[in-house]
């Protein structure tokens, strides 16, 4: 018994391991009691259910996906945090090879796809319906089976770390090395499993927003008059649409290979590993499009409201949107020049590549101009997008320079790679992403940020950015490649990596500076009663903050672009206002625990083929296949709010 | 600002307030007329594309792994020419009927689509059967899954298509009952259209799978 126990314990809890999984373990179990103890004192499980679990309202699914992005945050900056402790000096043994191998795997994917992804859903769908004058999204049940999908995905792939162990064959799983052969433990089904639940809810995501965007848009709200926010999202969805089914087959051909014995990308039996490679960058390139462009969207939005001017060239940040996510899919073999595939292959694919820059370099113009002459004011949102600028800059230009081909023969899989990838990502996604935060974030909670504490969060972030990561530049120019755990102190690395370090913790300080900020916000933040806290242009800004369940009591008819400004500045803001007679019933999607259990029923089947165990799979799938087809016998999806209660509500917000 | 009052008058004067989504509302057959079930076909429509982009790479992948034979068997040696053609009829005949079945809606006609629905199903479940055969004259011969690339990437291939038809008569199936229960309304309309539109989508992969995997196959 005892044996068995310790087996156990071995095996799959991973006792053996050492004070860091016991760590985790602690944690994790202090957690969870203190989320159960708080719900269970304060009598809030009902509330839990009724209000959010089982919620189809598209802006509390976006703070659901707020929350997650920044737990994620958090979790794939510890694991930063870790890489750069076990780098800050030569010889180090901090960590083993086993372990640094894993953390980085995790760090990537988690930051990509479940930090990325979840932050740009957020705000997705806090502030699309809003912007086109919508009641909600198109598929508002579908939005929340999205979220849980998401949700239960990233919470297998997160338990991996102390349950049978995590995914340690990069972000980029690349067979031969990620086959069964080679990498025996559960973290890779994990990983494969994780994403593939995950990147489903992403598909519907993406189907679901290009739906509404089209599909739901208040009369007079033209293509052209849309808020380029909105115009950001219809780019990252067709990109979404498009990119994301080429993912689910690398994954499930991966999956297949791995757990029935199947030969696509295995040495032998004629399999072909770099057709994955393939597959994975053919989604694998659009996907930085894809969470970058919401960025420029949320860039463009912040510089004309404070910057106090309409967007400059408008049609041409639509046009520079458009050819992006076009020019994104001819793109992918720059992530492996030299795989092999000969000159004229890599000529189209690194003309393609420097290509991008062109439609960017409108955008970044476009931006500038919108500023010129404009009067800045610097709230937080403009400075991370003031910060943003020379930032990707800098990482545009190392990009254009990692697009010539002969030249990548040099760099590739070196830290200047590192260091362009995280000045790009990190300087458009999570500076956009924050600054869309920050921007949005009385709209959703009714209480500004925070300043001061926002403003000593940006230093650290930025300054600290720049200590990280311009010595990766110089280090990869040395010769270090990425994924080395351990490193020669004769190398002359040793100064560049300390300075790196240093700036990696600095960063982190940043974040904890926007966790004080946030805490300290919640009883101490400006409360926003006016519901325009910035003088706002766009539709979202007319209503009340946070806005009422229902949206627009009375669905707004659109006659410009940047309607509430130019409403506001003729004095006809009361067009906005209902009035009384034009309020009529409201109908409602209702709330249902289905996508909530459909997501449990996921993570249930995928655990159980993370581990062959297959009565587990099988009852897991049985169980999404009887969510979908109770969803499919349900008839009664809507209930009528009465347009007395909408006027009630509107008067209690004083707007009637 | 004469632009923008002229600009509010013409908006308003539409016969109804509403936008992009109803601006169709009432109109065209039973299954758009309704604004609701209107945008749950554009969504579908849009699903297809995402399904016909999952097909499009793993048809790029059997392309890739077509020749990967490792010494085992191949197609020429495989496919059963009178086997697939008969499975190309079923199917082919099966998403015809599954027209008349759309045809009998827009009519008002609930039992003859609940004949053609059934119809379609019985020739699905005629075609899942010879699929079936196939696959285990196949595995009994050794030419399993695991055997080589190439036989990975058809099994794979045309199974995830078999997977689709199984599942798709399982909704079919859920359809009847709903339009045998409740009759021909707006939404049991729409759901007897967009299972049609899935039907027919499949018949497109199976053209391919047709052309690229069995007439190539037997061909090259």
């Amino acid at each position: 018994m005892s044996e068995t126990l310790r087996n156990f314990a071995n095996t799959y809890l991973m006792w053996n391991e050492g004070p860091l999984i016991w760590g985790s373990d602690v944690l994790i179990l202090l957690t969870i009691i203190g989320i159960v103890g708080v719900l269970t004192y304060f009598k809030k499980w009902r509330w839990l259910w009724d209000e959010w679990l089982t919620t189809v309202d598209h802006k509390r699914i976006g703070i659901m996906y707020l929350i997650a992005a920044l737990l994620m945050l958090f979790r794939g900056g510890v694991d930063a945090e870790l890489l750069r402790t076990q780098l800050a000096i030569p010889g180090n043994h901090f960590l083993d090879a086993a372990h640094y191998d894993q953390i980085f795997t995790t760090h990537g994917t988690i930051m990509i796809l479940f930090m990325a992804m979840p932050f740009i859903f957020a705000l997705f769908n806090i502030v699309v319906p809003l912007q086109i004058g919508a009641r909600d999204v198109a598929f508002p049940y579908l939005n929340a089976v999205s979220f849980w999908l998401f949700f239960f995905g990233a919470l297998l792939f997160n338990i991996s770390f102390v349950f049978g162990g995590s995914p340690d064959a990069g972000w980029v799983s690349y067979p031969p090395l990620s086959e069964l052969g080679f990498d025996p433990g559960p973290g890779e089904n994990y990983y494969l499993l994780g994403i593939q639940i995950s990147g489903i809810g992403s598909i519907a995501t993406g189907i679901n927003f290009l739906a509404t965007i089209l599909k739901m848009r208040a009369p007079g709200m033209s293509l052209m008059r849309m808020p380029l926010f909105t115009w950001s999202v219809l780019g990252a969805c067709i990109m979404i649409i498009f990119a994301f089914p080429a993912l689910t087959v690398a994954l499930a051909l991966l999956l297949l290979d791995r757990v029935a014995g199947t030969h696509f990308f295995t040495m032998l039996h004629g399999g072909n590993p770099a057709m994955f490679v393939n597959l994975f960058w053919i989604w694998g390139h659009p996907e930085v499009y894809i969470v970058v462009l919401p960025a420029f969207g949320v860039f463009s939005e912040v510089v004309a409201t404070f910057a106090r001017k309409r967007i400059f060239g408008y049609a041409s940040m639509v046009s520079s949107l458009i050819l992006i996510s076009v020019i994104s899919y001819f793109v992918w073999v720059h992530h492996f020049f030299t795989m092999g595939a000969g000159p004229d292959v890599n000529t189209f694919f690194a003309i393609a590549s420097m290509a991008v820059g062109i439609p960017t370099g409108v955008k970044v113009f476009n931006w500038l101009f919108t500023m010129w002459r404009g009067r800045i004011r610097l709230s937080l949102p403009m400075m991370w997008t003031l910060a943003f600028i020379p930032t990707f800059a800098i990482g545009g230009a190392t990009g254009v320079m990692l697009a010539v081909a002969p030249a990548d023969y040099q760099y590739h899989n070196s830290y200047f790679l590192i260091a362009h990838f995280h000045q790009t990502l990190i300087g458009g996604v999570v500076f956009g992403m924050l600054a869309g935060m920050y921007y949005w974030w009385p709209k959703m909670f009714g209480f500004k940020l925070d300043e001061r504490l926002g403003r000593w969060a940006f230093w650290f972030f930025n300054i600290g950015f720049y200590i990280c990561f311009m010595p990766q530049y110089a280090l990869g120019l040395m010769g270090m490649q990425r994924r080395m755990y351990v490193y020669p102190a004769d190398m002359g690395w040793n100064t560049l990596n300390l300075v790196s370090t240093i700036g990696a913790y600095l960063m982190g300080i940043g974040f904890l500076f926007i966790v004080a900020q946030v805490v300290y916000s919640i009883r101490h933040g400006e409360r926003d009663l006016t519901g325009d806290p910035w003088d706002g242009r766009t539709l979202e800004w007319s209503l009340p903050s946070p806005a009422p369940h229902y949206n627009f009591a009375v669905i707004p008819v659109v006659t410009d672009r940047d309607m509430w400004w130019i409403l506001k500045r003729e004095g006809r803001e009361e067009e906005l206002m209902p009035r009384p007679e034009e309020v009529k019933d409201i109908h409602m999607p209702k709330n249902s625990g289905v996508p909530f259990l459909m997501g449990v029923c996921f993570f249930v089947g995928g655990f159980g083929v993370v581990f062959n165990w297959w009565w587990l799979a099988v009852a897991g799938l049985a169980g999404v296949l009887l969510s979908l087809l109770s969803r499919s016998f349900q008839y009664e999806e809507e209930y009528s709010l009465p347009a007395e209660k909408v006027i009630e509500t509107e008067i209690s917000l004083g707007r009637l | 600002m004469a632009v923008v009052e002229r600009e509010l008058k013409r908006v308003a004067g539409r016969a109804h307030q509403e936008g992009p989504l109803q601006e169709d509302a009432g109109r065209g057959p039973l299954e758009y007329r309704d604004p609701h079930q209107a945008v749950k076909i554009f969504g579908f429509w849009l699903f297809l594309a995402t399904d016909m982009l999952l097909f499009a790479c793993l048809f790029a992948t059997y392309l890739v792994l077509r020749t990967h034979t490792d010494g085992g068997p191949t197609a020429w040696e495989l496919f059963d020419i009178p086997g697939f053609t008969a499975e190309t009829f079923l199917l082919l005949t099966s998403s015809f009927t599954g027209g008349l079945a759309t045809l009998a809606m827009r009519r008002d006609r609930r039992n003859q689509v609940l004949g053609w629905l059934a119809v379609t199903m019985a020739l699905g479940l005629g075609f899942l059967g010879l699929e079936i055969k196939e696959f285990a004259a196949d595995v009994a011969v050794g030419a399993t899954m695991q055997r080589s690339g190439f036989l990975s990437a058809f099994f794979t291939l045309v199974g995830t298509h078999g997977a689709h038809v199984t599942y798709g008569i399982l909704w079919m199936l859920m359809v009847f009952i709903q339009v045998a229960r409740r009759g021909l309304t707006m939404q049991t309309a729409r759901k007897v259209f967009t299972v049609n539109l899935y039907w027919h989508f499949l018949d497109v992969v199976w053209v391919f799978i047709f052309t690229v995997v069995y007439l190539f196959g037997v061909v090259m």
